[in-house]
C-alpha cells in the first residue's frame, strides 16, 4: 500500500518536469527576448538605458548562455529560492503578485467542487429512487443544459442581469472598501456575499454531469441482489439506500477528480476573467496580452502543477474510503 | 437527415448478427452489412425528436455562414454615420393608413436628450420604409466567385439594423451573420484536424501496443492533465499580431487541436484494442494482410459511428474555446468578425446595461453549442447498438 502511494508521489516528478518544460518554453516563445522588450520599454518611459546597464541586465538574466542553461536557472530559482522571475508588467517580482491569489485560485476551485457535488448527489440519489418521475425530468433537462451551457457566457449574462436589474454589481471578490483592508470577518462575510455567483458557475458544469453519473450508478446498484436481501430482512428504506448502494455509487466521484480538475481550472480562469476577480485568472489574461511571459508562464506552471497534485489528492483519497481498493492493492 | 418517416421505424429488424459476414464474400456482403447498420442509424436518429430539430437548424445556421453576404443587408464593416449604438429597428407588418400589408420599419431619428447629453433613438412613424426582398445594394463576390449586389432583403432609404448597431455604427445583424463563419467553421476545420491526429496516433497506440502505446498514453495522460484555457491563451498571445486573420485562424486551430485530439485517441485505442482480438482481425492477418489495411479496412469502419459521436460531441467545445479566446482578446483579432471579437463590445457591463442588443451574438454561441449536444445526444442513442 505504502509502496503503491510512494509510487504515485514519485511519478509526479517527471511530470512536473515536464510541466516546467512547457511552461520555459511558453516564456522563450515570443519573439525577440525579455531585455530588449524591457529596455525598449524603459526608453519609452523616457529612461535611457546605457549600454552598461544592458549588459548587466542580460548577464542578470542570462540571456548571453544557451536555452539548457537558461532553464537550469528558472527552475533552480523556483526550486531552491522560491524566485519565479519578475514581471516587467507590474514592476515586481511574481512571487509578490501570485502570494493572494494563488490561494484564491484554489478556494474557488476546490469549493466549486464540493459544491458541486453537495448539489448534485442528494439530486442524484432523488432522480434514482424516483426514476421517470416527473422532477426527474426535470433534473435531467436541467442537466442536459447545464452541462451544455458555457460557464463564462452565463457569467456574463448573470452579471449584467444582477447590473441592470438589481443595479449591485458582482464583479470582483470584494467590495471596494474591502479591497485594499486586511483580513477580518467583516471581510471575510463580504467575500462570502460575492463568491457565490462565481462558485455556481464555476461548478456548474460538473453539478450537471455528477447529477448524471449518480443517478445511473445508483439505478445500476438498486437492482442488485444484495439491496433485495437487504429490503426483505426488514432494514429501513432510508438507512438501507444511505448505507450501501448510495455509498457504491459515489464512490467513482473521487475517481473522476482527475479528469474535472483541469476542466475546472480552465472554466475558473475565463469565468473569473468576466467577473474580474482577484484571483490569477485576469493576471493570466493581462500577462499574455502584455507579453509578461515569465508571469504567464509562471501562472501556466502553478495551475498545472496544482491541477495535477489536486488529482493524485483525489486518488489517494479514494485509496483511504474505498477498502476494495485499500485491500485489492494490499494484497498485491 | 433521412427520408424515412418515423411510421416506418416501428419494428426495425436487427442487425444481422456477425457470422453472416464470411471471409470468402466478405466484399459484397460487407458493403451490404454497414448499409443497413447506417440504415438502422438513420431510422433511431429520426426517432429523436430535438436531434432532428437541431440538426435542420444547425444545417441553416451553416448555410447562413456560407451565404452571409447575400443574407445580410450590408457588409460588417459598412458604417450608418450618426447612427452609434442605435437600437434593433422593430419590423411591422400592417401598414398604417390602409396601406396594406408587408413588411416594413419606420425610419429613425436622433435626437440628443439635453439633460443625460446621451443620444435618444426614435422611431418617425411618418416615414414607412418598406422591406424589399433581392434588392440591389452594395456588390460582392457570392462564394468568391459570382459577382453580384443581390441581398435578401433591405431597404430602399433609412436602415433596416434588425439587431442595432455597434458602437463604431455597424449593422450587428450583419456582423453576427459574418462572425459565425468563423466561429462556425473553427469547430469544423479544429475537429478535423484532432481527429487526424486521434485516429493516427490513437490507432497506432492500440494496434500496436508495448512501447509505442505506453509512450503515446503518457503524453495523453499528461496533456489530459494540463488546464487548457491557460495553456491556449498563452500560446495564441505569444503569436504576432500583424498576421493576417487567415494565418491567425490556422494557428489558433492548431493550439486548440494540441490537447483536442486526446479525447479522440483515447476512443480509437480503446475500440482498436478490442477489435483487434477479434477471429476476423486474426483471419485478415492469417491472409498476409498489411497492418494498415487491417486498420483502415477492418477494424475503422467497425467503430466509425462512435467516433462521429465523439467528433459531435468535440465540434461545439473548439467552437466555445475560440469564442472564449476571442472573447478575451487573444484569439482572433478585430476587425476580422467572430462571435468572440462580437462579444468583446459585451465585457463593459455598464454598455451592455444600456445596449441589451450587444448580447446577442452570445445566444448565438449558447444555441450553437446545445444544438450540436443535442445532435450529439441523437446520434449516440442511434449509433449504440446495445441501447436499451
Amino acid at each position: 500500500m505504502l509502496v503503491y502511494i510512494i509510487r504515485r508521489i514519485l511519478m509526479l516528478i517527471p511530470i512536473l518536469i515536464l510541466m516546467s518544460m512547457v511552461a520555459f518554453f511558453l516564456i522563450e516563445l515570443p519573439p525577440g527576448d525579455w531585455v530588449s522588450t524591457r529596455i525598449t520599454q524603459l526608453e519609452m518611459s523616457g529612461v535611457q538605458v546605457s549600454a552598461d546597464e544592458a549588459a548587466r541586465l542580460i548577464a542578470q538574466y542570462g540571456l548571453d548562455k544557451p536555452m539548457p542553461v537558461r532553464y537550469w536557472r528558472w527552475v533552480e530559482g523556483i526550486v531552491m529560492r522560491g524566485n519565479w522571475g519578475f514581471s516587467m508588467q507590474w514592476n515586481k517580482p511574481v512571487n509578490e503578485i501570485l502570494a493572494e491569489r494563488v490561494p484564491m485560485t484554489i478556494v474557488i476551485s476546490l469549493s466549486a467542487l464540493l459544491l458541486s457535488w453537495i448539489v448534485a448527489i442528494p439530486i442524484g440519489i432523488y432522480s434514482a429512487t424516483h426514476q421517470y418521475s416527473f422532477l426527474d425530468y426535470v433534473f435531467t433537462i436541467l442537466g442536459f443544459i447545464g452541462v451544455a451551457t458555457p460557464g463564462f457566457l452565463l457569467a456574463l449574462i448573470l452579471a449584467w442581469v444582477l447590473f441592470a436589474k438589481f443595479g449591485f454589481s458582482m464583479l470582483g471578490l470584494y467590495s471596494r472598501e474591502y479591497l485594499e483592508a486586511p483580513w477580518s470577518f467583516a471581510k471575510f462575510l463580504d467575500l462570502l456575499k460575492h463568491i457565490w455567483l462565481p462558485l455556481i458557475l464555476v461548478g456548474m458544469g460538473n453539478t450537471a454531469g455528477t447529477i448524471r453519473v449518480v443517478r445511473n450508478n445508483l439505478l445500476d446498484e438498486l437492482n442488485k441482489q444484495y439491496v433485495i436481501a437487504a429490503r426483505s430482512k426488514g432494514l429501513s428504506e432510508w438507512k438501507l439506500l444511505l448505507k450501501y448502494p448510495v455509498r457504491l455509487a459515489i464512490n467513482p466521484l473521487l475517481s473522476t477528480v482527475s479528469f474535472i480538475l483541469p476542466g475546472l481550472v480552465s472554466g475558473s480562469v475565463l469565468i473569473d476573467i468576466v467577473l474580474s476577480l482577484q484571483t490569477t485568472g485576469p493576471v493570466l489574461l493581462r500577462a499574455t496580452l502584455a507579453q509578461d511571459m515569465y508571469l504567464a508562464g509562471s501562472i501556466v506552471l502553478i495551475l498545472s502543477a496544482l491541477t495535477v497534485v489536486g488529482a493524485l489528492l483525489g486518488d489517494l483519497l479514494l485509496i483511504v474510503v474505498d477498502p476494495r481498493i485499500r485491500f485489492g492493492r494490499a494484497e498485491k | 437527415m433521412s427520408s424515412q418517416t418515423p411510421i416506418a421505424i416501428p419494428q426495425t429488424p436487427e442487425a444481422p448478427p456477425e457470422t453472416i459476414i464470411e471471409p470468402g464474400k466478405a466484399a459484397t456482403d460487407e458493403r451490404y452489412y454497414y448499409a443497413s447498420q447506417w440504415q438502422l442509424i438513420r431510422w433511431r436518429f429520426s426517432r429523436h425528436k430535438a436531434a432532428v430539430v437541431s440538426i435542420v437548424l444547425l444545417v441553416i445556421l451553416y448555410i447562413l455562414a456560407i451565404f452571409a453576404e447575400f443574407f445580410s443587408p450590408y457588409t460588417p464593416d459598412t458604417r450608418f454615420e450618426g447612427y452609434q449604438s442605435a437600437p434593433p429597428t422593430p419590423i411591422h407588418w400592417i401598414k398604417p393608413n390602409g396601406g396594406g400589408f408587408g413588411p416594413y420599419v419606420f425610419d429613425t431619428v436622433r435626437e440628443l436628450d439635453k439633460e443625460t447629453f446621451k443620444y435618444i433613438y426614435q422611431p418617425d412613424e411618418t416615414k414607412v420604409l418598406p422591406i424589399h426582398f433581392f434588392v440591389h445594394a452594395e456588390p460582392y463576390k457570392l462564394l468568391g466567385l459570382i459577382r453580384t449586389d443581390i441581398h435578401l432583403f433591405g431597404v430602399k432609404e433609412g436602415r433596416v439594423l434588425l439587431f442595432g448597431s455597434d458602437r463604431l455604427a455597424r449593422d450587428v445583424f450583419t456582423r453576427t451573420l459574418f462572425g459565425a463563419r468563423i466561429s462556425l467553421s473553427i469547430g469544423l476545420v479544429g475537429v478535423f484536424i484532432s481527429f487526424v491526429l486521434g485516429v493516427l496516433l490513437g490507432g497506432i497506440s492500440g494496434y500496436f501496443g508495448g512501447v509505442v502505446d505506453d509512450v503515446i498514453q503518457r503524453v495523453i495522460d499528461f496533456l489530459l492533465a494540463i488546464p487548457g484555457l491557460p495553456l491556449w491563451m498563452t500560446l495564441s498571445a505569444a503569436l504576432p499580431r500583424d498576421w493576417p486573420t487567415l494565418k491567425l485562424y490556422f494557428a489558433i486551430t492548431v493550439i486548440l487541436s494540441i490537447l483536442g485530439w486526446t479525447g479522440l485517441a483515447r476512443v480509437v485505442r480503446g475500440k482498436m484494442l478490442a477489435l483487434r482480438e477479434e477471429d476476423y482481425t486474426l483471419a485478415a492477418r492469417g491472409a498476409g494482410a498489411s497492418a494498415w489495411r487491417i486498420i483502415t479496412r477492418h477494424l475503422l469502419p467497425g467503430f466509425t459511428s462512435h467516433l462521429i459521436v465523439s467528433i459531435t460531441f468535440n465540434i461545439p467545445g473548439m467552437i466555445l474555446s475560440e469564442t472564449a479566446l476571442s472573447f478575451i482578446g487573444v484569439g482572433i483579432q478585430p476587425p476580422a468578425v467572430s462571435w468572440g471579437t462580437l462579444l468583446q463590445d459585451a465585457q463593459n457591463l455598464t454598455a451592455v446595461a444600456q445596449q441589451t442588443w450587444l448580447m446577442i451574438p452570445a445566444l448565438f454561441v449558447i444555441g450553437t453549442v446545445l444544438l450540436f449536444n443535442f445532435v450529439g445526444d441523437g446520434l449516440r442513442d442511434a449509433a449504440d447498438p446495445y441501447a436499451r
